[in-house]
């Protein structure tokens, strides 16, 4: 996928996810949270998700699938999602606090 | 901090007496949410179903007011971390605004939406979220029972049982024979014999050189097989054998006086005797009618509601989840999507259809992990896996990467804990 069509459908998924207020999690977004902790006090070397850019998380989604990123977990994890699943998660994410 | 000590002190009262404060909350305006267990699955619902929308009440009765987590538990057997590491209360689900009950529930009238708990307290639900765990069959191996396990522990339920084992392996002599009896599927968490198999080779190759594990297994395949093979030919070629169900393996009774393990085929007389038994969904799960003929709970794959009776949701390790195994990952995820749908349900909505994700990490050393995942959706009415997601962790990737998903189960605990308990 290309950058710019990336960002225009982040900016779809944006405007969707800003539509419905106090947005519940899209399908798969509470499991991430299993690795990633929403709370930053938590002593973990797993990079924390919560306020990240959209793009830069469903960039590195999208890579970990095709395989131009490696990882220990996330190749495995990201083939279980479409685009437009990761980047409602993606959107989801980058609003949280 | 003033409201917590006086929540904390009503909370006791509570417990002991079961008298005012618990009906009184159940009189309260908003819909009521009850939840049964406090484990992964059951504190993380709680947690969840009032973040979810705070006008819900939400009451969580659970029988210990300290929670032993098992993941991990292994670690503790081989002596590689204390117990302590392993227990966590409920004071921060406290202060997020559930209520606490601190007995065993006793019974569910699902016609009048009822719990009774132990103390003769009843408290009434429009959603009841039942998180039980499992329970040992004491009838599901001929000789173990309770009073075997006192002898040949299964420290399958962390506590008392954990140390039990690794007692009995600081005074083992050097040379002796550690056994390991696995059971057949479904059983919690599928990789756990193999990783604690693993931890005690550990131990003794370091400690006790001269002694050996023996795992006599009830199956011919187990979770993550060639990874765990390939890293006991590579660490512990003279520490563990494993007897496959073909190869005789299975156990079909026990004799504690003696620590015998009896197979088909031969007596294999144990120093240390470990039996993981049988298992099945707890016994307040039989009792609510929500378990079938298996012991397990079978539940709609969106919302987790029973199959068998309504306005009862079932997660974690009681219920039937299709693909997705028995772990505390699974039962953190499930109970997340869980709360979401209750809270739609309560609310008139109807609950979207869930992606859920597993991980189980596995050590087979204190700086080598492996890992099986999957990806899940709703498909025939179960949990299906997603085609071409999820696996294990390559079998020929480098050893660095073996440390890093040593770390990473490590960040992965202290991350699911504090979720769940923090
Ligand atoms: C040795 C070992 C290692 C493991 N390692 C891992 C791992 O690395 N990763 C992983 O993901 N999983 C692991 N697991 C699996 C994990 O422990 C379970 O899958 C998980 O605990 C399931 O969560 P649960 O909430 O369904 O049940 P539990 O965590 O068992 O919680 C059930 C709770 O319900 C309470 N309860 C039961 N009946 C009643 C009643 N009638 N009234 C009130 N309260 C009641 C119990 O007291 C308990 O607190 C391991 C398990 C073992 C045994
Ligand atoms: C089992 C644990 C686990 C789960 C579940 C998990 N992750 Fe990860 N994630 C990791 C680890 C570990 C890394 C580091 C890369 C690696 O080793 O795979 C990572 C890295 C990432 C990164 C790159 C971050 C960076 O700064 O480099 C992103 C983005 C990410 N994950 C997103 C997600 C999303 C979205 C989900 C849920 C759909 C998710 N992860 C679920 C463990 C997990």
């Amino acid at each position: 996928m290309t950058g710019m069509r990336l960002t225009a459908a982040l900016a779809f998924a944006l405007a969707m996810t800003a539509g419905a207020q106090a947005a519940e999690a899209p399908a798969g977004a509470a499991s991430c949270s299993g690795c990633h902790a929403a709370n930053s006090r938590v002593d973990t070397p797993v990079p924390p998700l919560a306020g990240r850019p959209a793009a830069d998380i469903a960039t590195a989604m999208a890579e970990y699938k095709s395989g131009a990123r490696k990882g220990t977990i996330m190749d495995r994890i990201a083939k279980g999602f479409s685009d437009v699943e990761t980047q409602a998660i993606a959107a989801w994410y980058a609003q949280q606090k | 901090m003033k409201s917590h000590t006086s929540r904390r002190q009503f909370l006791k009262t509570a417990s002991a007496a079961a008298l005012l404060p618990l009906p009184a909350i159940a009189q309260s305006a908003g819909p009521k949410v009850v939840v049964v267990g406090g484990g992964f699955a059951g504190a993380s619902a709680a947690r969840f179903v009032k973040q979810a929308d705070p006008k819900i009440a939400v009451t969580l009765i659970e029988a210990n007011p300290t929670f032993t987590a098992c993941p991990f538990s292994n670690g503790v057997i081989a002596g590689l971390r204390p117990l302590r590491a392993q227990q966590f209360n409920y004071e921060k689900l406290g202060d997020a605004g559930v209520t606490l009950a601190f007995q065993p529930a006793t019974g569910v009238d699902a016609q009048a939406k009822t719990v009774t708990l132990s103390g003769g307290t009843k408290l009434a639900y429009d959603r009841l979220v039942m998180a039980p765990g499992v329970d040992l069959r004491w009838d599901g191996l001929p000789g173990y029972d309770e009073r075997a396990a006192a002898i040949m522990p299964h420290a399958w339920k962390a506590g008392e049982q954990t140390l039990l084992l690794r007692r009995q392996l600081e005074a083992m002599a050097d040379g002796g024979t550690v056994v390991i009896v696995a059971p057949a599927n479904p059983f919690r968490c599928p990789p756990g014999p193999y990783e604690r198999a693993s931890l005690i080779a550990y131990y003794l190759k370091t400690k006790k050189p001269k002694s050996k594990v023996i795992i006599l297994d009830a199956k011919d395949a187990f979770s993550k097989q060639r990874l765990f093979q390939n890293a006991w030919a590579a660490l512990y070629p003279d520490h563990i054998e494993w007897v496959a169900l073909s190869k005789g393996g299975k156990v079909n009774a026990v004799d504690a006086a003696t620590k015998t393990l009896k197979t088909d085929f031969a007596d294999h007389k144990a120093d240390v005797a470990n039996v993981i038994p049988p298992q099945r969904a707890a016994a307040i799960a039989q009792t609510a009618g929500v378990a079938d003929r298996s012991g397990w709970c079978p539940v709609d794959p969106v919302t987790f509601e029973s199959k068998l009776v309504p306005n009862i949701h079932v997660i974690g390790d009681a219920a039937i989840m299709g693909a997705m195994p028995k772990s505390a990952f699974s039962a953190n995820a499930q109970a997340k999507v869980c709360a979401a749908a209750v809270a739609d349900l309560l609310a008139g909505k109807t609950a979207p259809e869930p992606r859920l994700i597993n991980t189980c990490y596995s050590l087979v050393a204190p700086d080598y992990g492996i890992t099986v995942a999957g990806v899940y959706r709703p498909k025939d009415g179960v949990l299906a896996d997603i085609e071409g997601a999820g696996g294990v962790s390559p079998i020929d990737a480098p050893r660095e990467n073996r440390a890093l998903e040593a770390q990473f189960a490590e960040g992965w605990f202290k991350t699911i804990t504090g979720e769940v308990f923090g």
